[in-house]
């Protein structure tokens, strides 16, 4: 756990984040301070509702906080470049968007938004584990599980050095589940990409992280090692979280 | 026709309102103010008319037009609640149409530089264009709103602003022209338009009537396109904020 953010990959410093809805002050974030170090997966685990897509949209800037700092590579995201910003921090999200055309539109998206050719396309669907065969396929057409990978490997496209993971798995049936996250961490493995991966899979995160943000209310309430949370939880609220009694999950 | 002879066409105002309220439909009270709106209105706007034609002043006339663009713009505005400074947009948007429209029509000798057709053709315009961006700003929100999804992909990817919602600006221009085209396709099948109707019953001759239709039909395809897509691309940014977030106005739904 690095706890300096001018070294860490993502740091967030006393982030406070408030919604309004219809009138209605609804609180989300209250105060969260935390650093990921280079390299690191974090699972960020937690109740529905808690804040973990929020806190999220806070390090590509698709949201901006009401207080507080947010960093990337030490530099608060204010003050990036919003277009290196969101290349540079990667978002993939629960739903894959789609659009119109085929698999080898969607994934020359990511560089033609930025003036750019691209040579090798299929080398990104290759890194997700598809076939260089289905570049020319509509993409509306694929399986579920397809569509998850070709998004992902469109936010690859962009090269980015941080990826935010936002339940990426949890819309698909579970062998799919499981080829997309296998993926995930041949990416992690090939690219030592720092990732923030957000997932109601307590056993995903088991797997997949080294460590463990436990997020309720808003407030980060446990930040622990991730074999250490499973087995010994810092916390009252963690071990209650662990037994399922806080949201009704269990293992 | 005399205001007594007119009078007598209130009659039909009288059945309308004693079918809604037989049928208890409830419109009897917007009828009357309808009724009475647009007797003051029109009967007012005529004496105006009368005056300004009589001076002959350049000044005068541009001051009516002014006027009209103004009201267009304060009806159109309603469709655009939220959006920042849209009134604003929307007066530059009506204000440019009407000059290049008319720059062509009177700068090529097509309708003369006189009042009485300068203020027809242009209220004609106006209206048009005011339509058109009433249409476009309610159909550029809601496209907004459900493809938001989309919009913010884009974004994430690290596209710009434009790259996110030009698709759906686009979508909002097309489906804002579909009345103004749509409706010259049928003209003289379905409806004999207002004022070819009006030159006729004054007595004009069908055919000249018939020409100077087809030229306000054609100058409302240019019109309506020139008002749509200039508003359409002064009012996308202001759905984003400065750090490329999509803000959408809470009026909409």
């Amino acid at each position: 756990m690095v706890e300096h953010s001018e070294s860490a990959a993502l740091a967030f410093r006393d982030v406070v984040k408030s919604f309004y809805v219809k009138d209605t002050f609804i609180p989300i974030l209250k105060g969260v301070t935390a650093a990921v170090a280079p390299g690191d997966i974090v699972a960020l685990i937690g109740p529905s509702g808690s804040g973990k897509s929020t806190l999220l949209s806070l390090c590509n800037l698709l949201i901006t906080a009401d207080a507080g700092k947010v960093f990337v590579d030490g530099i608060n995201v204010l003050d990036w470049n919003i277009t290196e910003l969101r290349r540079k921090v990667g978002l993939v999200f629960q739903t894959p968007t789609i659009f119109p055309g085929t698999v080898r539109t969607n994934i020359e998206l990511a560089r033609v938004l930025q003036g750019d050719t691209f040579n090798q396309p299929e080398r990104y669907l290759q890194n997700v584990g598809l076939s260089a065969d289905l570049l020319d396929h509509e993409a509306s057409e694929l399986s579920g599980g397809q569509k998850q990978r070709v998004a992902l490997a469109r936010v690859l496209a962009t090269e980015p050095k941080v990826l935010l993971l936002d339940e990426v798995t949890s819309a698909l049936d579970p062998s799919a589940a499981r080829d997309v996250e296998e993926w995930i961490l041949h990416i992690h493995e090939k690219n030592k990409t720092t990732m923030l991966w957000v997932t109601h899979n307590l056993e995903q995160a088991l797997r997949v992280s080294h460590w463990v943000w436990l997020m309720i209310g808003g407030q980060l309430i446990e930040v622990t090692e991730t074999r250490q949370f499973f087995t010994s939880p810092q916390t009252e609220l963690g071990r209650l979280f662990l037994q399922g009694e806080l949201n009704g999950q269990r293992i | 026709m005399s205001l007594l002879t007119l009078s007598f066409t209130l009659a039909f105002v009288g059945i309308a309102i004693l079918l809604s309220m037989w049928l208890k439909l409830g419109v009897e009270r917007d009828i009357v103010i309808a009724t009475i709106r647009s007797s003051i209105q029109l009967l007012a706007v005529g004496y105006v008319l009368k005056i300004v034609f009589g001076l002959n002043n350049p000044l005068f006339m541009i001051l009516m037009i002014a006027l009209m663009i103004g009201v267009a713009t304060q009806n159109a505005a309603k469709r655009g609640k939220g959006i920042p400074r849209v009134s604003f947009k929307i007066l530059f948007a009506i204000a440019i149409t009407e000059i290049i429209a008319q720059s062509f029509l009177i700068g090529l000798n097509i309708i003369p530089a006189k009042a009485q057709y300068l203020i027809p053709i242009s209220g004609m315009i106006i209206g048009n264009a005011m339509i058109v961006s009433g249409l476009l700003l309610n159909r550029l929100q809601a496209e907004a709103h459900s493809h938001r999804q989309e919009i913010i992909t884009v974004l994430a990817l690290g596209g710009t602003p434009k790259q996110s919602i030009v698709p759906f600006v686009k979508q909002a221009i097309r489906a804002s022209l579909i009345p103004t085209i749509d409706s010259a396709k049928t003209t003289g099948l379905v409806q004999l338009p207002g004022m070819m109707t009006g030159q006729i019953i004054a007595g004009a001759d069908p055919i000249l009537a018939v020409r100077y239709q087809l030229v306000v039909l054609f100058t409302f395809m240019a019109s309506a396109m020139i008002a749509s897509i200039t508003l359409g691309f002064l009012t996308y940014p202001s759905l984003f904020n400065r750090y490329h977030q999509l803000v959408l106005p809470n009026s909409h739904n």
